[in-house]
C-alpha cells in the first residue's frame, strides 16, 4: 500500500481535491442508495416467502394430522 | 431460476469497480490543463456515455416488445429505462461539480452538450408518469414501448446535432484535430467505460430478478392461500408480469413468465 502512495501522484487536498472528492462520493453515494432500496425490497420478499413457507408446513402438519387420525380409525 | 450469474457478475463489478477506481488515482497521469480536477472525467464521462446508450438499449427492447408481444421486452425496456435515469442524475450531478471546478459555475446555460443531457433527462423523465397514468397493463406496455423508441430514436439525434454546434466550451476528447487522450489516460478510461457499464448490467439484473421473484411470489402465495390472500394492485409504473384480473396480459399477448403460466 506504501509502495502504491508512493507511486501515485500527489493527491492535492485543496481546491480541486474538494470536488473530485465530492464527484466520486456523489457517485457512490446514489449507487449505496439504490443498493439499499434493493436490500429493502429483498427483505420485504424474504418476510413474505418465510410466511409461505409456515403456511404450507402448517397445512402439511394438518394433513398428517388428518392422516394419523384416518390409521387410527382403520 | 432468477438472478441466475448475478454473484459473478456482482464480484466481476466490485473487482471492476475497485481496479478503475486504483488507476484512476494511482496510475492516470495529472491532466497538464486541469491538473487533478479532470479525475472527474473518469467518472463523468463513462456514466454519461452509458446513459446515452442504454436509452438506446431501451428503445431497441421496446422495439422487440413490439414486435413480438412478448412481456420480458416490456420488462427489460423498462428497468434499462429505470436505471439510465438514476444513471443520468448522476451524469448531471458529477458534470455540475465539474463545471463548478473548472468553469466556477455550477451550470452554464448556453452550453450545448449540458443543456442537451438535461433536455435528454427531461425526456425521459416523463416516461414514469405516462406509464403510470395508463392503468391497463397491454395498453400501457404498448404505448410505453412507442414512447421509448421515440425517445430513444431522439438521443443519437440530439448527439449528432451537438456535436455539429460550432460553439462549445465543453471538451471534445476524443476524434478531435487536436489529438486525442494519451496512452496511458485512454486505458483508464476504457476501464473506467468497461466497469461502469458493467455496473450498470449489474443493477438491471438485480432489479429485473426482484421484479421477477416479486411476481412469483405473487403467484405461489395465490396458488397455496387463494385469491382472497393477495393484496389488490394498485396502479403502478412498472409493467405487470401475470396477473388475472386488472392487470393481466391481453389475449392476443404470448405469456413470457412462469408466473403467468402458473396463474
Amino acid at each position: 500500500m506504501s509502495a502504491l502512495l508512493a507511486a501515485a501522484p500527489a493527491l492535492p487536498l485543496g481546491e480541486a481535491g474538494k470536488y473530485v472528492a465530492a464527484a466520486f462520493v456523489v457517485f457512490v453515494a446514489v449507487i449505496l442508495i439504490y443498493v439499499a432500496i434493493m436490500a429493502a425490497k429483498l427483505q420485504r420478499m424474504s418476510r413474505e416467502l418465510a410466511e409461505l413457507n409456515a403456511a404450507v408446513e402448517a397445512r402439511e402438519r394438518g394433513e398428517a394430522a388428518r392422516a394419523e387420525q384416518a390409521e387410527a380409525r382403520r | 431460476m432468477y438472478g441466475k450469474g448475478l454473484r459473478a457478475l456482482s464480484l466481476a463489478t466490485f473487482a471492476a469497480v475497485t481496479a478503475t477506481f486504483a488507476l484512476v488515482f494511482f496510475y492516470a497521469p495529472l491532466d497538464a490543463d486541469q491538473g487533478f480536477i479532470q479525475k472527474i472525467f473518469y467518472v463523468h464521462v463513462p456514466v454519461a456515455i452509458v446513459t446515452l446508450c442504454a436509452y438506446v438499449v431501451g428503445a431497441i427492447f421496446a422495439a422487440l416488445h413490439l414486435r413480438t408481444r412478448d412481456r420480458k421486452w416490456d420488462l427489460r425496456s423498462y428497468v434499462v429505462i429505470h436505471i439510465a435515469l438514476i444513471y443520468n442524475i448522476l451524469g448531471l450531478l458529477t458534470g455540475s461539480i465539474w463545471a463548478k471546478a473548472s468553469w466556477g459555475h455550477w451550470w452554464v446555460w448556453d452550453e450545448p452538450t449540458l443543456v442537451s443531457f438535461l433536455i435528454v433527462f427531461l425526456l425521459f423523465a416523463t416516461y414514469q408518469p405516462l406509464r403510470f397514468s395508463i392503468e391497463d397493463p397491454e395498453r400501457q406496455a404498448r404505448y410505453a414501448s412507442v414512447f421509448a423508441i421515440m425517445a430513444g430514436a431522439f438521443v443519437p439525434l440530439n448527439f449528432v446535432a451537438v456535436r455539429a454546434a460550432t460553439a462549445f466550451v465543453h471538451p471534445r476528447v476524443f476524434a478531435t484535430s487536436s489529438g486525442g487522450l494519451p496512452g496511458s489516460m485512454a486505458f483508464v478510461f476504457v476501464c473506467a467505460l468497461m466497469a461502469i457499464a458493467l455496473l450498470f448490467a449489474l443493477l438491471c439484473s438485480y432489479e429485473i430478478a426482484a421484479k421477477q421473484t416479486k411476481w412469483k411470489l405473487r403467484a405461489l402465495r395465490r396458488r397455496l392461500l387463494g385469491a382472497d390472500a393477495v393484496a389488490p394492485l394498485g396502479r403502478s409504473a412498472a409493467p405487470a408480469l401475470g396477473e388475472p384480473g386488472r392487470r393481466a396480459p391481453s389475449a392476443g399477448g404470448r405469456a413470457s413468465h412462469p408466473a403467468e403460466a402458473a396463474s
